[in-house]
């Protein structure tokens, strides 16, 4: 985020910051939900569904695991960040395994995860 | 209709002037462009499709000489150059309100593109002044538009309200959009205190056609009838709204900085003030 000498000189003094920055920063967020359509009820359902599918493969931080939604550009994306404690290498059993059982999923471990 | 169908000239320009929230200067914008471009010798119409709550008139001080609207034309009890008032000094505009308040929900998108089209055959410009909302009275007068003029002011409820709006614009296929930012204050915008130019073409992400700075003189021109840009062009407000005609019609006129507008040793301090440091 961009600071100005102002914005500098008000932390200092231990000031509000100028309101312009809060403004651009609420607006942001709001524009996110609003471009997505989504309820923030719903964007709740989601996040929870997200990490059940995720927890069946890795074992995930719930507590520092974030859904969110970002927009730049007109173009809103949903950001997911969920930090991996551990993969559950040999313990995943795939549904109709066609004789490929042994197979596992390997993931990088204890490394965050972007998608 | 049974009108023979005549050729539609294809070299106007349809605008939709617009903005979500109302009280941004939507109508104030439609007249002082309508006044610039007629005075560049270019035939313009403004039509009111606010005819729930229309101002238009009032803001032209032509409210007393309305006697017919598009709706008696589309149905046929007058021709269209009975509907339309010629403004009085600024023979090249014309005002035609799209209906009256009594009159709620007579209008389709349907009778919108065939006013529109009736206007086209007559003039280079035609600007609708929308109404406020997301609702039928937008979608109507989108409909009839081919590119649009989004106006907004440097807060969060007009920004927000522009988005939805630009979306709309979007996703029915309206190009090009451009942003008009109305009432900007130098000062509170050099203060930090109000969203910047960039900041609100960043979000928005549209291409700026200009800005309007905040201008007391917009309220007495008001009170007159009597649009800014047709005596005083010395009123800063005025100035931003020839600029913006100007550019309507493809000049290259580089935009007023704002930071520039106030001077002194003031003005150079909030400058200093503004300077980006991470």
């Amino acid at each position: 985020m961009a600071m100005t000498l102002r914005d500098i000189i008000n932390k200092l003094l231990r000031r509000q910051p100028a309101s312009a920055s809060t403004a651009r920063e609420r607006l942001q967020l709001v524009l996110a939900h609003d471009r997505s359509d989504l309820s923030s009820e719903l964007l709740d359902q989601m996040r929870k569904e997200i990490l059940e599918v995720v927890a069946k493969y890795v074992e995930i931080d719930v507590d520092e695991g974030a859904v969110s939604l970002e927009t730049e550009d007109r173009m809103t994306a949903l950001v997911a960040n969920l930090p991996i404690k551990r993969t559950m290498t040999g313990q995943i059993k795939l549904k109709e395994p066609k004789d490929q059982s042994e197979e596992n999923p390997q993931g990088a471990e204890g490394t965050d995860q972007n998608s | 209709m049974t009108n023979s169908r005549r050729s539609v000239r294809t070299d106007t320009r349809v605008i939709l002037i617009c903005s979500g929230k109302g009280g941004v200067g939507k109508t104030t914008l439609t007249a002082n462009l309508g006044i610039s471009l007629a005075r560049q010798g270019l035939s313009t119409a403004v039509l009111d499709a606010d005819f729930g709550l229309r101002n238009l008139d009032l803001l032209l001080g032509l409210e007393n000489r309305i006697v017919y609207t598009a709706q008696e034309v589309l149905e046929e009890e007058c021709r269209l150059d009975q509907a339309l008032v010629k403004h009085k000094q600024e023979s090249n505009l014309s005002l035609l309100p799209a209906g009256n308040p009594r009159m709620l929900d007579w209008l389709k998108p349907d009778d919108m593109q065939r006013i529109v089209d009736m206007l086209k055959e007559q003039f280079n410009y035609v600007l609708i002044d929308c109404p406020a909302g997301v609702e039928d009275g937008f979608k109507n007068a989108m409909s009839a538009s081919q590119e649009a003029i989004v106006v907004t002011n440097p807060e969060v409820s007009a920004v927000r309200d522009a988005d939805r709006v630009i979306g709309l614009l979007n996703t029915n296929a309206i190009k090009p959009v451009q942003l008009v930012l109305n009432r900007v204050r130098p000062k509170m915008m050099a203060n930090q205190e109000m969203l910047s130019i960039d900041d609100v073409t960043d979000i928005l992400a549209l291409p700026l056609l200009g800005l309007v700075l905040e201008d007391e003189q917009v309220i007495v021109s008001t009170n007159r009838g009597e649009p800014l840009t047709l005596n005083s062009v010395n009123s800063p407000a005025a100035k931003c709204y020839l600029n913006i005609a100007k550019r309507l019609q493809g000049e290259d006129i580089p935009l007023i900085d704002p930071a520039e507008e106030s001077s002194g040793i003031g003005a150079k301090f909030r400058r200093l003030m503004q300077t980006k440091i991470f």
